[in-house]
């Protein structure tokens, strides 16, 4: 069985989002970008499918300009054997992104894809959803915990609102990675070197036979209004009478 | 040409969510359909009859309501309407992206706004910044978060009743169990107060016997930052941020909640914030209306107790 994952470069978690100067994006340029947190989960999930010799290869895949390429250095560092650069705008929406992968995962003959359920920029929490409807495979989002026997029938825990909820599926699907899944192991440095060496073959949306015109347009990125800042109080006593004098909320 | 909202049930009643759904509806002009589909949800159907601004709604039985014969049959019937509208909530960020995908139209996820029918405002970044995005599609299909909605009520309407044919299709994924968490408190996402605590509680234990008889007293539901999540003090739906849920209560107490972004994203739009820290430079209290510096271990069953008093 094969595994794709596909990985995000995104703005690194620690660092605070601006508005670009023309307020047409967010400003990205000399900042620390790292791979999608969720992505890494995903990617954890596949090497230990690998290592459970549940799968023979997993793949990475990225979609996005040159840049994206060290992420999936990185991806090859935490365990993926091979990667694709789909090279595309920075900007690619979540639907051109999902048909792009679709034709990558047709292509190398996917079983199962594990991606993260968002990424943490543009917070869309689609694109598995997407590929899973254009591969007309099954899915299963939000998974904190993958079973998958050798048949090739799955039962993924799935974290809903409310508790947990177990699906049963069969390959070729879909699964999320969301936050609880594992706790993705960091690359160390003889795999940082492996991964220089490992295959990452460049594609094009073209040779994919894929669109990629936009359904959206950006009219503005902007910072949203702010709260106005409160006060301190010294004590319990004067946070009660506040509450109940002034707020008026108990 | 009508605007088909997705309701959110589970067979009997429909969850507070949906009425978030139809209010936003109602922002972008036109007749209201209501699409109530599920296993044996007759009673969730005639509840929906009920609802302001619906004008019909459309009920059908599904033997396997899983994503993908959720999203094939809205997917069927999605061309008849200008705008498809779901909550974004576990149950509508499941399957509607499948919707969209199967259409070849884009998904708007989470919008705070409407500004007129093909222009729409949602959270990037954690909520750090909003963008204003148009649609260039003739269908939108939108999740909507529901804090930024103020619901309709839960009667006053009389819509009518569709019942379409009952849709036996298997599917490739099916609910084995489901184990929700029963708890006597309201219900985070609902509740008038919440209480929520971090990594500053230090143990599960901790967690529960500073913050239960806080909440108790207060009849507040209990969320948790990621970090108290991810350190097993509590199960991951009580988890409020970026990647859990989004609250806005009449008050939020945090306590010894730090304010990562990721946690702001979620309860900034509440009232009132109340934060309660040792640290006095927590990034909390920037966004707290009142803070409050000091030990958790005297602050807040001296703050149980004066609201005992207070009744």
């Amino acid at each position: 069985m094969k595994v794709l994952v596909p990985v995000k470069r995104v703005l690194d978690y620690n660092i605070k989002p601006r508005p670009r100067q023309d307020g047409m994006g967010v400003e990205l340029s000399g900042l620390k970008m790292s791979m999608n947190p969720f992505d890494e989960i995903a990617m954890e999930a596949a090497v230990r499918l690998k290592e459970a010799g549940m799968a023979e290869e997993v793949i990475a895949v990225t979609c996005g300009p040159a840049s994206s390429q060290e992420t999936l250095r990185t991806a090859m560092a935490l365990g993926a054997d091979r990667s694709f650069h789909v090279e595309s705008p920075a900007d690619i929406e979540p639907l051109n992104v999902a048909r792009l992968l679709a034709a990558v995962a047709r292509r190398e003959s996917i079983q199962l894809v594990i991606c993260g359920k968002q990424a943490i920029d543009d917070d869309s929490n689609q694109t598995g959803q997407m590929l899973a409807a254009l591969l007309g495979w099954p899915q299963a989002t939000f998974a904190s915990a993958i079973e998958l026997d050798p048949l090739g029938t799955m039962r993924v825990t799935r974290e809903i609102d409310g508790g947990l909820e177990i699906v049963s599926l069969r390959l070729p699907a879909v699964i999320t990675a969301d936050l609880r899944l594992n706790e993705p192991r960091f690359a160390t440095l003889p795999n940082i070197m492996k991964a220089k060496k490992k295959p990452l073959d460049l594609l094009t949306p073209e040779q994919l036979e894929v669109g990629i015109q936009p359904h959206l347009q950006c009219l503005q990125v902007f910072e949203p209004p702010a709260r106005k800042s409160g006060i301190l109080v010294k004590d319990v006593e004067e946070l009660v009478l506040r509450l109940r004098n002034e707020a008026k909320v108990i | 040409m009508a605007i088909l909202v997705i309701a959110e049930h589970d067979n009997h009643s429909l969850k507070g969510a949906t009425r978030h759904s139809i209010a936003a509806a109602g922002e972008l002009g036109g007749d209201i359909h209501l699409l109530v589909a599920g296993q044996n949800c007759e009673t969730a159907a005639k509840f929906g009859q009920s609802v302001p601004r619906v004008s019909l709604v459309k009920w059908v039985e599904l033997d396997n309501p899983s994503a993908e014969n959720l999203a094939n049959l809205v997917t069927s019937l999605s061309p008849s309407y200008t705008h498809v509208v779901a909550a974004a909530t576990t149950y509508g960020k499941d399957w509607l992206p499948r919707v969209a995908a199967q259409l070849g139209v884009a998904q708007i996820s989470d919008v705070v706004r409407i500004e007129s029918p093909d222009t729409f405002v949602r959270p990037i970044y954690a909520g750090s910044l909003w963008t204003r995005v148009r649609s260039l599609d003739s269908l939108r299909i939108l999740t909507i978060r529901t804090t930024a909605f103020e619901p309709v009520a839960e009667v006053g309407g009389m819509a009518s009743l569709e019942s379409l044919p009952a849709d036996h299709a298997a599917g490739h994924s099916r609910r084995v169990s489901q184990e929700l968490h029963t708890s006597e408190r309201p219900d985070l996402e609902s509740a008038r107060i919440v209480v929520s605590g971090g990594r500053g509680l230090g143990s599960a234990e901790h967690f529960r016997e500073l913050l239960e008889p806080l909440a108790d007293q207060l009849n507040a539901a209990l969320g948790a930052s990621r970090a108290a999540v991810d350190l097993g003090y509590v199960p991951n739906d009580y988890q409020v941020g970026q990647t859990g849920k989004t609250v806005a209560p009449e008050l939020y107490i945090a306590v010894g909640i730090s304010g990562a972004i990721q946690h702001l994203a979620g309860m900034k739009d509440s009232k009132v914030i109340v934060a309660i820290n040792k640290d006095a430079e927590a990034p909390i209290f920037q966004v707290a209306d009142y803070g409050l510096v000091g030990d958790l271990n005297q602050v807040i069953p001296a703050l149980t107790q004066a609201m005992a008093i207070t009744g």
